[in-house]
C-alpha cells in the first residue's frame, strides 16, 4: 500500500480535499452529459484520484481511462462553489499516471510528433506544405485526423520587418503570438486579427524566432517539453518592449497566462485586449446571423465570456443569437479528438444539436481546435453553416483596407 | 458482486457497456451528496421505461436490492446502496418529452436536470417552480423521489405540489401510471404517496409536472443584521404582517464569508446574518410589497438594504445562496447537515441551541436556510481525514435534530430521511404511525427490495441512537 501512496507525488492531498462531493459540477461536464456516469464526471475523477493518493484504492490500468477521458475543459472549475482547483489536479494527476501506466503506441507517437514537429517551425512548415499536396490528391481523407483538417492555403507570413504599423496614431505597441499550427491551419484569422489590432491603434511586433508556446505539451503531461519552449520564448520576448502579448488562440493564451509567470499581466486574448482598448465604430453592420461558441480555454481557464460576446454584438446587433450550452466543450480539446475519437464524436453530436438549433449562418470561435472540430461536425451533417474565427467576424464590419497595407 | 448469470441477464437488457461491475469502478459510486457510503454490486444504466422494468424483474427474481439513482446530489443518503445491490442509474433518460403551453405542463424523463426544464420552458414564458439549490445538477426524478424543496417553495410549494402524475415501475417490474393530466385527484392520492417515498416504493420513469407562467416582475432584496436572532425576528415580523414572499433565506456570517470568496455577490461579510428576500408578481404589487418589507426589516435592526438593480445582479445573489453549501468546502473539506424544520416562531431558540451544541463539540457550524419555512440547514464543518472527529460530528448532528424535535419541529424539510435520519423516526412517530407506513410499504414491495435500509428505522443497523428517550415526541409535545 505504501508504494501506492508515495507514487502520486504531484497530486496534492489538500487540493483533492477541497472537493465536498456536492455534485454541482456533474451536469457541467461534457463526458458526464453524454455517459451519465459518475466515473466520467469531475466529482468521480477527483474521488478516484483521492483514493489513489491516499492508497485506499490500488492503481489499476483499466481505471486510467477515466482520467484520459477528461477533456481538461475546466467547465467544472467555473461552477464549483468550493473552489476546487480542478485544472491543477488533473494536470498533476495525469503526470503522476504517466509514471505508472504501461506505455502505449498511440501516446508515444503523439509525444514524438509533438516534440519533433510542433516545437520546430521549419519542420512544421514543411509538414503543412506536404499536407497541402496530399489534400490536393485527396490523400488526407484516408485517415480520420486528415479528414478533420480544413483545406490548407498558403500559411500566414508575418511582414519581413517584423512590425505592422498602427492605422492612425499609434497608441500601443503589442507583441503578437504567431504560434505553431494557427499560421498553417487558419492563416486568414491571423491576418484579420492583425488588422483589428492596427485598427485599434496598435503597432504590432512579431517576435522573430518565437516558437510554439508549449500548451499542447503541457496538456498532454509533457511538462519538460513545455519548459524547454518556455525558456526559449522568454528570451525572445525579453528582447523588446511591448504593452501586451496578444494571442488569438485561446489554448495558447491560457497556457501563457498560467505557465509564463514572467509575462504576468501582459498576456491578453485578442478579444480581451480589443475590449480593453476599444475598436473604432463599425463602418457597416454584419448582416448575417451569428452565434458564438465559447472556447473552454477562454471561458473557463481565462474566465473570458463577456468580451467576445460584447464585441460581436456590437457589429452584429440583433443578428447575434446566443446558443444553448455555448460554454460546454465541443469535444475538440487539443489532441483529445485524435486520442479519444469516440468520446469526442459523442460530445460533438450533442453540440451539433445546439449549433443547428440556432439557425445561424456563422458560428464564431476564438480557438483553432474548436474551429476544426465544429467544421468537421457541420461537414458531416452537410450543413452550410460556416465556422469563423472571431477576428474574421469582427472584420466583416470594416471594409477592405484602403487606409494601409494588410500587414505592413 | 452479482452472480455472473445475473450480470449477463442485465447486459442483455441494457447493453454491454451499460452495466458496470468492475470492483474498483464501483467504488466511485459509493456516495451521494451526503457523507455515508456503501459500494453497489453493480451500476446499471437504463435508457427506457422497458429497460427499467426488465432490470427490476431480474432483480426481483434474484432478490437483489434496487436503488434508483439520479445525479447523486442528495443529502440524506437516498442513493447510497447501503444493502448492496444494483444502483439503477437514470441519468441517460434525460429527454423532455412534451411541453404543453396551453395546459402549462411538461412530461419529462427522470434524468432531466431540474434547471434544464426551466431553461427550456422559459422559451414559452413558463418555469418549473421547485428550485433545489442543486438545481444545476439534480434531476427531476430525484426531486420527485425525495419531494425536494428549494428557496422558492415558501410561496410555490414543494415538489409534490407540482407533480400531476407519474409513470412508475413497481417492485415486481410492472409499469403503471398514477394520476395523469388533470390536477383534480379523485379517490386515494396514490401519486401523493409515491412522491417523497425516496425510492422505497417504486422507480420513477416519467413525470408530468405543472409549469407556471414566469412572473412579469421580480424584486430581490438583501439585508444585513447584527445577529441571527435579530434576523429571525425580522423573518417572523414579515410573515406576521401577512406577507408571504416568494423566498426568504438566511445565511450566517460563516456562510457569507465562504460564499463571498467564490461569488463576489456583494454580501456584507461583517454582518451577523443576512436575509435574502424575493417577491414576484405584477410590478405594482412587487414594488408595494418590497417597500413594506423594507420598512419591516429596517425597524427590526436590518441595515445595508440593497435591491438587485439588474437581472444579472439578482442572478449573482441567488448563485451565491444556491452554491452556499458547496462553498463551505473553503472552510473545511466536509459538511454534515440536517434539515430539520421548526415552527417559525421557534427560530431564535433553535438557532441558539444549534450554536451551543456546536460550541460544546468544538465544531464550526455554518447556518444557511429557508428562514421563511423555518427549515434549518446547520452545516457542521469538519475534515473527514481526521478519524477521531466523526463520532463527534454525528453526535452533534443528532443533538441538533433532537433540539428541533423538542421545540415541536420535525426531522426534514426537503432532503428526505434516507439513511441519515431513519434511526430518529421514532422521535416523531409512535409505533402505530410507523406500522401504518410499513403496511403501505408491504403492499407495494413485500420483499423489501426497493431501496432497503432507508426511511424506516432499520432494526439490523448498528447505529446507536444516543438520545433514544421517549418516542412520539411531536405528537405529545405540549408547546402549543
Amino acid at each position: 500500500m505504501s508504494t501506492v501512496s508515495t507514487s502520486f507525488q504531484r497530486l496534492s492531498d489538500d487540493d483533492l480535499a477541497t472537493c465536498v462531493h456536492c455534485g454541482l459540477c456533474l451536469d457541467a461536464c461534457p463526458t458526464f452529459r453524454v455517459t451519465g456516469l459518475e466515473t466520467e464526471s469531475p466529482r468521480g475523477r477527483i474521488y478516484l484520484m483521492t483514493q489513489w493518493k491516499r492508497g485506499t484504492l490500488p492503481f489499476e490500468e483499466e481505471q486510467v481511462k477515466h482520467i484520459d477521458l477528461c477533456l481538461g475543459c475546466r467547465t467544472c472549475e467555473g461552477v464549483c462553489p468550493s473552489g476546487v482547483p480542478y485544472g491543477r489536479i488533473i494536470e498533476a494527476g495525469r503526470a503522476d499516471v504517466e509514471d505508472r501506466r504501461n506505455p502505449s503506441f498511440k501516446r508515444f507517437a503523439s509525444r514524438v510528433a509533438l516534440r519533433q514537429l510542433i516545437g520546430h517551425p521549419k519542420r512544421l512548415r514543411l509538414a503543412g506544405y506536404a499536407t497541402r499536396i496530399a489534400q490536393r490528391y485527396r490523400l488526407t481523407s484516408m485517415v480520420r485526423s486528415g479528414r478533420m483538417l480544413p483545406p490548407l492555403k498558403a500559411r500566414y507570413c508575418a511582414p519581413d520587418t517584423n512590425v505592422a504599423q498602427a492605422w492612425g496614431p499609434r497608441k500601443y505597441r503589442v507583441a503578437f503570438l504567431v504560434g505553431c499550427v494557427m499560421p498553417i491551419l487558419y492563416p486568414h484569422a491571423h491576418y484579420q486579427a492583425v488588422k483589428l489590432l492596427q485598427l485599434a491603434g496598435c503597432e504590432v511586433w512579431f517576435p522573430p524566432d518565437e516558437r510554439c508556446c508549449g500548451a499542447l505539451f503541457a496538456h498532454n503531461g509533457d511538462l519538460k517539453g513545455a519548459e524547454r519552449l518556455r525558456d526559449h520564448n522568454i528570451a525572445v520576448y525579453n528582447s523588446e518592449h511591448f504593452d501586451a502579448l496578444v494571442v488569438d488562440s485561446a489554448g495558447c493564451g491560457a497556457h501563457l497566462k498560467d505557465f509564463y509567470p514572467l509575462l504576468k499581466g501582459k498576456v491578453k486574448d485578442l478579444t480581451e485586449w480589443l475590449a480593453e482598448v476599444g475598436l473604432p465604430e463599425p463602418d457597416r453592420k454584419v448582416d448575417v446571423k451569428v452565434t458564438y461558441q465559447d472556447a473552454c480555454h477562454l471561458a473557463h481557464a481565462q474566465k473570458i465570456k463577456k468580451q467576445p460576446r460584447d464585441l460581436v454584438r456590437k457589429v452584429a446587433g440583433a443578428n447575434f443569437v446566443e446558443m444553448r450550452h455555448a460554454d460546454i466543450c465541443c469535444g475538440a480539446a487539443g489532441l483529445y479528438s485524435t486520442l479519444e475519437p469516440d468520446m469526442s464524436n459523442r460530445i460533438l453530436d450533442q453540440k451539433m444539436e445546439d449549433v443547428l438549433a440556432t439557425g445561424a449562418d456563422i458560428i464564431t470561435v476564438a480557438n483553432p481546435g474548436c474551429q476544426m472540430q465544429l467544421e468537421a461536425g457541420l461537414r458531416a451533417r452537410g450543413s452550410r453553416m460556416k465556422v469563423e474565427h472571431v477576428a474574421e467576424t469582427l472584420m466583416r464590419a470594416y471594409p477592405p483596407p484602403q487606409r494601409g497595407e494588410a500587414s505592413s | 458482486m452479482l452472480p455472473s448469470a445475473v450480470t449477463e441477464d442485465l447486459r442483455r437488457v441494457v447493453g454491454r457497456e451499460a452495466v458496470i461491475d468492475a470492483a474498483n469502478d464501483l467504488r466511485i459510486f459509493e456516495r451521494d451528496g451526503s457523507i455515508e457510503g456503501a459500494v453497489p454490486d453493480a451500476v446499471v444504466l437504463a435508457s427506457t421505461t422497458q429497460q427499467v422494468a426488465d432490470v427490476i424483474k431480474i432483480a426481483a427474481r434474484n432478490k437483489i436490492p434496487i436503488v434508483p439513482r439520479g445525479a447523486g446530489t442528495g443529502l440524506s443518503g437516498g442513493a447510497v446502496t447501503i444493502k448492496g445491490g444494483i444502483a439503477l442509474q437514470v441519468t441517460r433518460m434525460r429527454r423532455i418529452l412534451e411541453i404543453d403551453t396551453v395546459a402549462q405542463t411538461a412530461l419529462v424523463e427522470p434524468g432531466v436536470v431540474n434547471k434544464e426544464l426551466s431553461v427550456v420552458a422559459a422559451q414559452h414564458g413558463l418555469f418549473y417552480a421547485p428550485d433545489p439549490s442543486s438545481q444545476n445538477a439534480c434531476t427531476i426524478g430525484g426531486n420527485a423521489a425525495e419531494n425536494s424543496g428549494g428557496p422558492h417553495c415558501l410561496y410555490y410549494g414543494v415538489t409534490t405540489n407540482h407533480v400531476l402524475g407519474m409513470e412508475v415501475v413497481l417492485a415486481d417490474g410492472s409499469v403503471h401510471w398514477v394520476n395523469g393530466d388533470t390536477p383534480d385527484r379523485i379517490g386515494l392520492d396514490l401519486c401523493g404517496v409515491l412522491v417523497g417515498s425516496e425510492g422505497t416504493l417504486c422507480a420513477i420513469t416519467k413525470i408530468k409536472v405543472k409549469l407556471l407562467r414566469i412572473p412579469p416582475s421580480v424584486a430581490t432584496l438583501l439585508a444585513a443584521f447584527p445577529s441571527i436572532e435579530t434576523a429571525s425576528q425580522a423573518v417572523s415580523a414579515v410573515i406576521g404582517n401577512a406577507i408571504v414572499p416568494a423566498a426568504l433565506e438566511m445565511m450566517d456570517s460563516v456562510t457569507v464569508g465562504a460564499v463571498e470568496a467564490h461569488y463576489h455577490a456583494g454580501y456584507p461579510t461583517d454582518a451577523g446574518a443576512v436575509l435574502l428576500v424575493e417577491v414576484d408578481g405584477i410590478e405594482e404589487s412587487t414594488r408595494e410589497l418590497m417597500a413594506a418589507i423594507g420598512k419591516i426589516l429596517s425597524s427590526n435592526q436590518g441595515y445595508g438594504l440593497r435591491e438587485a438593480q439588474t437581472p444579472g445582479e439578482r442572478e449573482l445573489l441567488w448563485a451565491g445562496r444556491k452554491g452556499a453549501i458547496g462553498a463551505l468546502g473553503r472552510i473545511k473539506p466536509n459538511y454534515y447537515l440536517h434539515d430539520g424544520v421548526v415552527p417559525r416562531s421557534r427560530l431564535p431558540q433553535v438557532l441558539s441551541a444549534v450554536g451551543e451544541i456546536g460550541e460544546h463539540y468544538k465544531l464550526p457550524v455554518a447556518n444557511v436556510f429557508h428562514a421563511g419555512d423555518g427549515n434549518l440547514h446547520p452545516n457542521i464543518l469538519f475534515d473527514m481525514r481526521d478519524k477521531q472527529v466523526m463520532p463527534q460530528v454525528e453526535s452533534a448532528g443528532e443533538e441538533m435534530l433532537r433540539a428541533v424535535v423538542e421545540l415541536g419541529g420535525t426531522l426534514s424539510g426537503e432532503h428526505g430521511i434516507g439513511l441519515e435520519k431513519n434511526a430518529f423516526m421514532p422521535w416523531i412517530y409512535g409505533p402505530d404511525d410507523l406500522d401504518a407506513m410499513h403496511r403501505v410499504k408491504d403492499a407495494l414491495d413485500p420483499d423489501a427490495m426497493l431501496n432497503p435500509g432507508k426511511v424506516f428505522p432499520d432494526p439490523t443497523s448498528e447505529r446507536v441512537v444516543h438520545l433514544a428517550g421517549r418516542t412520539g415526541l411531536a405528537v405529545e409535545a405540549k408547546w402549543w
